[in-house]
């Protein structure tokens, strides 16, 4: 029954042909069925994704059942020798959902947080900007007047309270970092206070600053220790006028004008918010467009929904070479310079500026050089099981490293996956998590959500491996719900192979993308070949139909005799 | 020599897929040939759908004419109606086919795409100054708010000229390219592009709602922006949306003077330089600064309040829709014109008599007051003039009627052209379609801004006299009031009852003076008093 599931697991990023991977789980699947899992997209984990606190209730509750179950085992029997069986270094969202599947499985697991749980992104990152963006969102609906008019709706002169809405994000954060805390709690997950450093092969330290350290011994270590938000040099930020997404989510200001430097998902986000609140927007990217990283067809339309309509202007090609502060009486000055030629491209003046450039590895004092680890640029090298290379190109045995720390893709959810990855080979199964099947959204209004490969990537790779590629693309005009919002502006767009049905990208661009994705990288991660899942059935009239008419839309090669994988019997 | 005016009316509907609801074209072109009794229509928009993003149209082409003719109007709206209609009511309509082709050179124009769209940019020219092109061909890729579109020429030509160049923006309506039909014609239309670049489009972008009367906004005052540099030093300092509006408006960027903080140019600085009314978005910003608690010490001063008015509670505000904030604007600007006020007496028993008579042919009150008040403008040229410029006279040479109407909260003023030289009849037809159109908002700008004396009567309300603002731009406006039998002694003394109806004309003291209002007050008495003329 789930013999069809792995195999997509593990599929196409790795370097074995997919034949020999089927073959190698086929046979491992007939000998222990249930004890596979797939891809680590458990409801569990997606649950924190979200930012319904409902749905976080629902998922604690279920836990704590889990754990009246998995207490056979219990988190209490370490093997031999050791005092834990995992100990992870980092609570934020990677390391909470290495815990909760390592406690699942019966490990004794620890975990060492030297700020507060929850990580970036409950603290500093996904979760309060949501609340943002919630937020800012109304405020955009209210104040299109064409918008409402043409619901019949009369809104008299909409209006913000910036506390409020700093107070809206900041509570989430708050909710959802006890949610996360008790869920650790109720598991008996040993929560380790203190800066975590590994002394040597499984052997970590841990303490707060000043006081007693401790050692403690374990058969495995994953570190999750995350990111930062990464300032380039010249750029000097005062938390105040010159600021990093950190400052920003708790909008302690909304300048009337702000620059951002970087145009990817963070930069996107915020414009989105300080527009829908009033402010003016220049975008300073350094490559020769803005969102890179889109497909760029989607970047197009984006831009034009997105950017365009919008107080923003922007400057492409150019680097922030320095960001001075608003002080004595003087706006934020930016100096900018050509990205290729370094020649200045003069200045801006500005209320503030949000540095936006990407996030930094952070993996000081981790203690990697005790065993023989070096960090590229930062981040820490491992192989696509997420094992931990040293120096030497050797693997070093029962060090793992998962989310934004190893740089493989700095995604909440990715994390997470990735740690449950781990917890399933340190239990003795092999386990390869197919990064191709993990969703990213940007949450800006309407949203956007792709899965796989854009078209550029799928082409490349095709002509690399030798197949076609054919693309299929619906509109969200086409849709009755959308329309119904009044929120026809969007497209959903596939890549796929006609000879065989796989998909290979799916790309969303209009209203609540984000949540749309996920049939697309579900079917990803499960092998279904398009010819299956279009006969999949949708409610009727639901956004979901802009997935059903993109896979009805597909177009195959006649001989399509062999579908990547099997039907899935759920 | 009558001018013919004669408009047809396209709506199209595009292919499913693409914005069922939203994007119907509709285009109307009118041409006028002076001194000729000819028409030349020229269709539109043909959609000829290929992908999703790509959507060819053929251009919209007018004719230039290049004697001393009136300039041709162009205007574009957009509608939401489904079905065809063709209102093509003028006896002009079959003799177009036969009409000689009078121009040789052939605007391009940026068409409007989407019904939000009220500027394109060009992505880029398919074509160069020199190529040859044959009907439906793709010459231009312009941006829209929604998609890059293809647009499409109908016209075989060479492009002479290309007047907005890639990246750079045009409004709706404002021609982007020549095409000039010989070679021989390259450099005349050249010498054109050269003057059109530096004298834009005067044509208001379409907007979905109609603007309001006489809502002609003043010309810009800019030359043709230099694309305002975003990379590259700059003394000038413009917020984004500053540097939007300044294209949109075409306001040289340099020529401003910032007030914003730092002394940078806003929104508000370009509005300003643009005369246009404070845009409904900016308002809200102004809403939410003043909501947001005090910024940071680094945050530059909230702006002050502009109104001191106390709140009385329970109160609700509605921001005023397009026309409203444009009435608004225009009633604020009327104070600086120095107006004064000439009230007459109008007899008007022959007039209900004649009235009872054509009522059932389909001629209004309406139409005959805007008759009258034609035929007697035509006595008295200088009530049908205007002062523009508080320097000069100017001088219409057609006499176009605009009546003021009441509509869905808000006043618009469809405009009877040579209100004069059409029959009443005629004249009443056009009445009724541009009441039809008022309450659908498909009145396109020049049937709503090209009034060169306004008529309001109040009259069917009971009012038996009022007050009429000018609106800026026009000489004079006469307020009609309510007619009622009154006592009247003649010279013998004897009493008798007569209609009355008083009229009380506002008019613009710079260039009309009292006796000019009192001696076309008197004709426009006597032709009403003896109204057979009107019929004739």
């Amino acid at each position: 029954m789930q013999s069809s599931i792995s195999l997509s697991l593990s599929s196409p990023s790795i370097t074995r042909s997919d034949r020999t991977v089927v073959d190698a789980f086929a046979a491992n699947n007939s000998l222990t069925p249930r004890s596979l899992r797939f891809c680590g997209l458990r409801r569990e984990v997606l649950g924190f994704k979200s930012v319904s606190s409902t749905q976080l209730v629902a998922s604690s509750k279920r836990r704590q059942l889990n754990k009246v179950l998995a207490s056979l085992s219990g988190n209490g029997t370490p093997t031999k020798g050791f005092d834990y069986d995992l100990v992870i270094i980092g609570a934020g969202v990677g390391g909470h959902g290495a815990a909760l599947h390592a406690v699942e499985k019966g490990l004794k697991t620890a975990i060492i947080e030297g700020d507060v749980v929850g990580g970036t992104c409950v603290n500093r990152g996904c979760v309060p900007s949501k609340a943002l963006l919630a937020a800012s969102g109304r405020m955009r609906e209210l104040q299109n007047e064409h918008h409402m008019k043409a619901f019949g709706l009369q809104v008299a002169a909409a209006a913000y309270d910036r506390q409020g809405v700093a107070d809206h994000a900041n509570n989430l954060a708050s909710k959802i970092r006890s949610n996360l805390t008790n869920s650790l709690k109720a598991l008996g997950v040993d929560i380790l206070t203190g800066v975590g450093t590994i002394l040597g092969p499984q052997k970590v330290k841990y303490g707060k600053v000043g006081f007693d350290e401790s050692v403690i011994t374990t058969k495995d270590v994953i570190i999750a220790t995350g990111s930062v938000p990464s300032v380039p040099k010249g750029i000097e930020v005062d938390g105040k006028t010159v600021i990093t997404s950190d400052h920003a989510l708790k909008l302690e200001f909304v300048p009337d004008w702000i620059a951002i430097v970087g145009s990817g998902y963070i930069g996107l986000e915020f414009s989105d918010v300080y527009t829908a609140l009033g402010s003016e927007v220049t975008f300073v990217e350094a490559l020769d467009q803005l969102m890179p990283g889109f497909d760029p067809e989607i970047g197009k339309l984006a831009q034009r929904v997105l950017i365009n309509p919008r107080k923003i202007d922007y400057h492409t090609s150019v680097f922030a070479s320095k960001i001075t502060p608003a002080k004595d009486g003087k706006p934020v000055l930016i100096e900018l310079i050509d990205a290729k030629t370094k020649e200045p491209k003069g200045t801006l003046e500005v209320d503030a500026a949000l540095i936006a450039t990407g996030r930094a590895p952070f993996t000081k004092g981790l203690g990697l050089e005790n065993i023989n680890v070096e960090t590229q640029r930062g981040f820490v090298p491992v192989d696509e099981r997420m094992h931990v290379i040293d120096a030497n190109g050797k693997l070093v045995p029962h060090l793992y490293c998962i989310g934004d720390a190893n740089g493989k893709m700095m995604l909440a959810h990715a994390a997470s996956a990735q740690g449950i990855s781990v917890v399933e080979q340190v239990c003795g199964k092999d386990h390869v998590l197919n990064h191709l099947s993990i969703p990213a959204a940007c949450f800006t209004h309407p949203e956007i959500s792709m899965v796989g490969l854009t078209e550029p990537q799928a082409r490349e790779k095709a002509e690399k491996e030798g197949f076609d590629v054919s693309v299929a693309k619906t509109s969200f005009k086409a849709n009755t719900k959308a329309l119904a919002e009044n929120e026809g502006e969007g497209i959903a767009k596939l890549i796929y192979r006609p000879d065989n049905g796989e998909i290979l990208g799916v790309h969303i661009f209009g209203l609540h993308a984000a949540d749309l994705i996920h049939e697309a990288s579900n079917a990803i991660a499960m092998g279904t070949s398009i010819q299956d899942i279009k006969f999949a059935v949708h409610a009727h009239p639901t956004l979901s139909e802009v997935l059903d008419e993109l896979f009805k839309a597909a177009k195959f090669k006649v001989n399509n005799s062999s579908p990547v994988a099997e039907p899935v019997a759920v | 020599m009558l001018t013919l005016r004669s408009a047809q009316t396209l709506q199209l509907t595009p292919p499913r897929l693409l914005r069922p609801f939203s994007l119907l074209y509709l285009i109307i072109l009118f041409i006028s040939l002076y001194r000729f009794n000819s028409i030349q229509l020229n269709e539109l928009i043909k959609p000829n759908s290929k992908t999703l993003n790509s959507l060819s149209f053929y251009t919209m082409a007018s004719s230039l004419l290049q004697s001393r003719i009136p300039a041709i109007s162009f205007s574009s709206s957009l509608s939401s109606g489904i079905q065809w209609r063709a209102s093509a009511a003028f006896p002009a309509k079959p003799r177009r086919k036969s009409s000689p082709v009078q121009a040789k050179i052939r605007e391009i124009f940026m068409p409007a795409l989407s019904s939000t769209m009220t500027e394109g940019k060009i992505v880029s020219w398919i074509k160069s100054e020199g190529d040859v092109l044959s009907k439906g061909e793709s010459v231009v890729v312009v941006e829209s708010d929604k998609a890059d579109m293809d647009v499409e020429t109908f016209y075989d030509g060479i492009l002479a000229a290309i007047v907005v160049g890639e990246g750079e923006t045009a409004p709706v309506g404002a021609p982007i390219g020549l095409l000039a039909e010989t070679e021989e014609e390259i450099g005349e239309a050249k010498a054109k592009a050269a003057n059109s670049s530096s004298a834009p489009s005067t044509h208001p972008p379409a907007a979905s709602t109609p603007p309001p009367p006489s809502a002609v906004a003043p010309p810009p005052p800019a030359k043709a922006a230099a694309p305002v540099p975003t990379d590259g030093p700059r003394k000038i300092v413009a917020t984004p949306y500053a540097k939007k509006l300044a294209k949109q408006h075409k306001i040289d960027i340099n020529s401003v003077v910032g007030t914003g903080p730092f002394g940078r140019i806003t929104a508000a600085d370009i509005e300003a330089a643009a005369g246009i009314a404070p845009s409904k978005s900016t308002i809200a910003n102004v809403a939410s600064v003043a909501a947001t608690p005090a910024p940071v010490a680094a945050a530059p001063p909230p702006k002050a309040a502009a109104n001191n008015f106390v709140e009385i509670p329970g109160s609700t505000v509605v921001p005023f829709t397009t026309m409203q904030s444009a009435v608004s604007k225009n009633m604020v600007e009327s104070l600086s014109v120095p107006t004064f006020r000439v009230g007459y007496p109008v007899a008007t028993d022959a007039l209900d008599t004649l009235y009872e008579k054509v009522k059932p042919k389909g001629v209004t009150m309406t139409a005959l007051l805007a008759k009258a008040a034609a035929m007697a403008l035509a006595q008295h040229p200088v009530v049908n003039a205007s002062c523009k410029d508080g320097k000069s006279f100017t001088y219409n040479s057609s006499i176009n009627i605009a009546v003021a109407v009441a509509i869905n909260g808000g006043l618009i003023t469809p405009v009877l052209q040579d209100a004069d030289k059409l029959d009443l009849y005629l004249l009443s037809q056009k009445w009724k379609e541009l009441v039809e159109k008022a309450r659908a908002k498909q009145l396109q700008p020049n049937e709503y801004n090209s009034g060169t004396f306004t008529l309001s009567n109040l009259g069917m309300f009971g009012v038996d006299r009022f007050d009429a603002i000018l609106p800026p731009g026009q000489g004079a406006i006469m307020a009609v009031g309510a007619s009622k039998p009154t006592v009247v002694a003649d010279k013998d003394g004897f009493f008798s009852v007569k209609s009355k109806m008083l009229v009380n004309v506002t008019a613009d003291h710079r260039v009309i003076y009292g006796a000019d209002l009192a001696a076309f007050l008197q004709t426009f008495s006597k032709i009403v008093e003896n109204p057979d003329s009107l019929t004739m």
